[in-house]
């Protein structure tokens, strides 16, 4: 019972890591596939989004498996965790940053207007549009090269490759639709909650297996994931709430307050 | 996260320019512009194996290691509001 509560809470936050993340990526691919389309047409910004998922698949497919077949479970714990404390700490500062107004939100509208200017810059050519298909494809496929990291990690140190794939391919599949229904609204899409989910989760994932890869005895096994995401996330929440009054109050000179020596803390 | 646009410089030769766009995926995955991120987490995994040669410590690491890394990310983005680099 114990056990299958563990594997399950385990699985459920793994599934929901890769999910976000890949939404995430997802979106920000999309400004730039729906860029392409409606500034060059759908074929070729399709067929380069398409190409760049089939890479992206084959990328997991070639790399995953070989990755559990030669490294050594406790090395790989280490390493990954490590990778994902790294990369969960990069996406958790910066939604901690954007929820406390220190720093801009990711703006889907000004990506959008700067790759439609830049193709309208590009002299469109009869038949397949080579300019769009290689703008579309380095889009998706660089977006989708930090999920693919993610997947692979996620995926191999929890021994379910299977679930973190099929986890970002439902993202795919749910992002990619509701995407293309409404095309140009992507702004819309609250980001930085969803990009701080994912960096508490990428986190708690690498501080846990980083710790098991060195030796750490986690209190409940598994179960301390969903509890390290909880305190991760307190104290996210923790120092937003201490970042955010002074930005609004005094927004013009936040830099000349704490130079005065009032930092807080 | 990523730039599409064609890069300005494109290499001459394409396994270069491959190994080039290679190293500067992962550079800008693990470092980018939060060296101290990087720093920080080797560190803090560094002394959390330290402490676990001790077989007695390895239950209390389980707490060390969720504060340094919360006291790491605090850190950090003190930094970023301190220097205005957010």
């Amino acid at each position: 019972m114990i056990a299958t509560t563990t594997v399950h809470s385990g699985s459920v936050v793994l599934a929901v890591a890769v999910f976000l993340a890949c939404a995430v990526e997802m979106v920000e691919a999309l400004t730039i596939v729906v860029a392409v389309g409606t500034t060059r047409g759908w074929r070729s910004a399709l067929e380069g989004t398409l190409v760049a998922l089939v890479v992206l698949g084959a990328l997991v497919v070639a790399l995953g498996p070989a990755i559990v077949h030669y490294v050594p479970l406790s090395t790989l714990r280490l390493v990954v965790g490590g990778l994902l404390l790294v990369f969960g700490l990069q996406w958790l500062r910066k939604a901690v940053l954007r929820a406390a107004g220190l720093k801009a939100k990711h703006d889907e509208d000004a990506i959008f207007a700067r790759n439609v200017e830049e193709l309208s810059e590009t002299p469109a050519t009869s038949g397949r549009d080579a300019a769009a298909f290689v703008v579309a494809f380095k889009g998706v496929f660089l977006e989708g090269l930090e999920v693919v990291v993610v997947v692979i990690t996620l995926g191999t140190t929890s021994h379910n490759l299977g679930l973190a794939a099929t986890a970002a391919a439902a993202a795919i599949v749910v992002v990619g639709g509701i995407g293309l229904a409404v095309a140009r609204q992507l702004s819309a899409v609250p980001e930085n909650a969803m990009k701080m989910g994912v960096g508490l989760m990428l986190v708690s994932f690498g501080t846990f297996w980083s710790g098991e890869g060195v030796g750490v005895h986690w209190p409940g096994s598994d179960l301390a994931i969903p509890v390290l995401v909880a305190v991760y996330g307190l104290g996210a929440w923790a120092l937003v709430i201490a970042l955010r009054p002074r930005t609004r109050v005094e927004t013009p000179s936040v830099l000349s307050v704490t130079e005065r020596g009032g930092a807080h803390g | 996260m990523a730039d599409p646009t064609p890069s300005a410089a494109a290499p001459a030769n394409p396994v270069s320019g491959m190994v080039a766009a290679f190293g500067r995926f992962w550079w800008e995955f693990l470092i980018g512009d939060t060296p101290e991120l990087f720093v920080g987490a080797v560190l803090v995994v560094g002394l959390i194996a330290l402490v676990c040669v001790d077989h007695a410590a390895r239950t209390w690491a389980a707490y060390l290691l969720p504060a340094l890394v919360a006291g790491l990310l605090a850190t950090s983005v003190w930094r970023a509001k301190r220097s205005g680099r957010a």
